[in-house]
């Protein structure tokens, strides 16, 4: 039986009278999760003018959404928001506890699972239900929450469980899970909670001074065709060819984090579990040797082609055409031969 | 005005350059064969210390870092960079901790120092990747918190301006002090080694590394600018059941080696005959053109 209390609670992010993509993924992810639970799905959402926010909330399935409004919400600081999930959550006991792995979530995430002791996974890829026992004790636990995530610099994939404490909190990033209404007419009851009752004036004693954030203008999530670049490529000038074959292609270029942390491509470029998540048509992998963390990133593109030097890098065995040679001698002639082909 | 920093700073093996021999047989991680470094965003935060450090004289850059007695290695290396001294905070029972157990270990480590107008780490661990022990640090010491700076930028009037590299832009915060910060890896790269520094602080060690040997031994105590601090949970009193195993809320149920199913690859020889046929089949089933 559905109760206000113990069910599964997500934070959304709110800006320029939006709700951001990854709210609404973890929406649309913790939908399933409460129907396989038997528990109601709540969202927990607070600002600056926050009218009819609910109509952009509601259609995911959300039984409740608390609306916390108030001018000093907006933008966003650590201690008023973390207030109010910590004291929220005190009342709500929530099972599961969802945020983005933004820079909002990923801040706001720890402070709050310190204060309520309760466990938090960062960047997780996958999300199920599960049972577990616990090897040492021999206990065990029915339906926790599952939180599958790559470690180790993407080395291994590990399973992680909250046995004892709630709520059992994730954070996910931005294009991992998919969104999906799930009802525009859902019907769902708005709660307008008080923020100065959740939080207290000493919380307000960061100030935002200047704020300049744009869009960013790389659009890896909707590009078809995603030409990525790894370490392999050797150098920021290599780069270069790739973005011609991009540009040629109707693409965009996306590089691992190896070639990021080199320095030869932007973090707004990064795919991966700790960058971007990408599904294109077709997915050319240049120089790029396929860590897991990096695969969890692009595995779900429909045609994946690897160009290396290395007959035996990892992304070949989930490529479905391989060519094995220089970067710098394979990207011309694919762009000759587009050319030469579609005059 | 002077301060003191404690700087956050932890030793991991190198995971971006993992090599085919990093997995054994079994396929656990072979971590002998990993380099230990200092971990890179914490550098950053170390050079953001020695800014301020060069802005306001007088000002103390203590690291501490949580690790086995090895760990004193990224102490002595942040002291050939700048930094005045370090501590090592090291047990037994602090093995198996996940983010909020260590969090709890490092925060009655920074009790214990007392004195602290600013702590700066970095943003996240490189075997981790969460970001996390930064943000659960402040709590647990009811500071406010700064995350993803990138520039600490001044102190005026006791308050503390820092430019933050947030998604897709930059915003400028004013925080009071104390505060704690964790610092992106696109702030500043840390200065490197100074010659002078590193001659007077070669010998600097933890007790542990001079056990048995009474030269190293007599030289820690006629010098002790060379000492660097070891701390056990017991030395931080540190309550056991909020360390190690017993205090982390999160357990691993399961580490998997990555196994991809393979897919029939079709291998496409680099030369021109090959490559235009491939083309040919993308265009024609509308993949590209």
């Amino acid at each position: 039986m559905a109760t206000d209390k113990h069910n599964l609670i997500v934070y959304c992010e709110f800006e320029d009278g939006k709700v951001a993509d990854v709210s609404l993924e973890l929406l649309t992810k913790g939908r399933q999760l409460a129907d396989r639970l038997g528990i109601r799905l709540e969202a927990v959402v607070a600002g600056d003018d926050l009218k009819d926010v609910e109509k952009q909330i509601l259609p995911y399935g959300v039984d409740t959404v608390y609306k916390f409004e108030d001018k000093r919400l907006y933008p966003y600081t650590s201690l008023p928001h973390s207030s109010i999930l910590i004291n929220l959550f005190k009342e709500k006991e929530p099972r599961i506890a969802f945020m983005g792995a933004t820079s909002i979530g990923r801040d706001l995430g720890p402070r709050v699972s310190s204060a309520l002791h309760s466990g938090l996974t960062a960047d997780c890829t996958q999300l199920e239900i599960g049972d577990h026992k616990d090897a040492r004790t021999g206990e065990e636990y029915k339906d926790l929450l599952l939180q599958i995530r790559p470690a180790f610099g993407g080395n291994i994939v590990a399973t992680i469980v909250n046995p004892e404490c709630r709520p059992q909190m994730a954070t996910v990033r931005e294009g991992v899970m998919k969104k999906e209404v799930r009802d525009s007419n859902y019907v769902g009851e708005v709660v307008n909670l008080n923020p100065s009752d959740y939080t207290s004036p000493e919380d307000y004693v960061i100030e935002v001074i200047d704020r300049n954030v744009e869009k960013s203008k790389v659009n890896l999530k909707g590009s078809p065709i995603v030409v990525c670049g790894g370490y392999g490529m050797g150098s920021k000038e290599n780069f270069g060819l790739l973005h011609e074959l991009a540009d040629v292609l109707g693409g965009e270029v996306g590089a691992s984090r190896a070639a990021v942390d080199a320095g030869w491509a932007d973090h707004d470029r990064q795919i991966g579990q700790t960058g971007v998540t990408v599904r294109p048509k077709l997915y050319i992998a240049c120089g790029v040797s396929g860590q897991i963390q990096h695969i969890a990133g692009m595995q779900e593109s429909s045609i994946i082609i690897s160009i290396n030097n290395d007959p035996d890098a990892p992304i070949n065995t989930i490529a479905d055409y391989v060519i094995t040679g220089n970067v710098e001698d394979v990207v011309p002639k694919l762009i000759k031969y587009y050319k030469k082909n579609t005059k | 005005m002077s301060l003191n920093i404690i700087v956050l700073a932890k030793q991991v093996p190198d995971t971006r350059n993992v090599g085919k021999d990093a997995m054994k047989e079994d396929g656990t991680i072979n971590r002998a064969v990993l380099p230990a470094i200092f971990n890179p965003e914490d550098l950053n935060a170390l050079e953001q210390a020695l800014k301020l450090k060069e802005m306001y004289p007088g000002t103390k850059v203590t690291l501490l870092t949580m690790g086995p007695a090895r760990a004193a290695e990224i102490i002595r290396e942040g002291m050939y960079r700048g930094a005045d001294g370090g501590i090592v905070l090291s047990d037994r029972a602090f093995a198996g901790s996940d983010t909020l157990a260590t969090s709890y270990a490092l925060s009655a480590a920074v009790r214990k120092i007392g004195e602290y107008d600013l702590i700066i780490g970095g943003r996240q661990a490189i075997d981790g990747d969460t970001a996390q022990v930064g943000p659960q640090i402040a709590e647990k010491l009811g500071l406010p918190q700064v995350t993803y700076a990138e520039e600490i930028q001044e102190i005026i009037d006791g308050k503390v301006v820092i430019k933050r590299r947030i998604e897709s832009g930059v915003e400028t915060v004013k925080a009071p002090l104390p505060l704690v910060v964790t610092v992106n890896g696109s702030a500043d790269a840390c200065r490197p080694r100074n010659a002078r520094n590193l001659q007077k602080f070669k010998y600097a060690c933890v007790p542990s590394e001079a056990a048995g040997d009474a030269k190293k031994e007599e030289m820690l105590a006629k010098r002790p600018y060379l000492q660097i601090g070891e701390w056990s949970a017991q030395a931080v009193e540190a309550d056991l059941s909020q360390c190690g195993l017993s205090g982390s809320p999160t357990k691993v149920k399961q580490i998997e080696n990555v196994v991809f199913t393979a897919k029939d690859a079709r291998r496409v020889e680099n030369n021109d005959e090959e490559i235009e046929t491939l083309i040919k089949e993308l265009i024609a089933n509308h993949t590209i053109g």
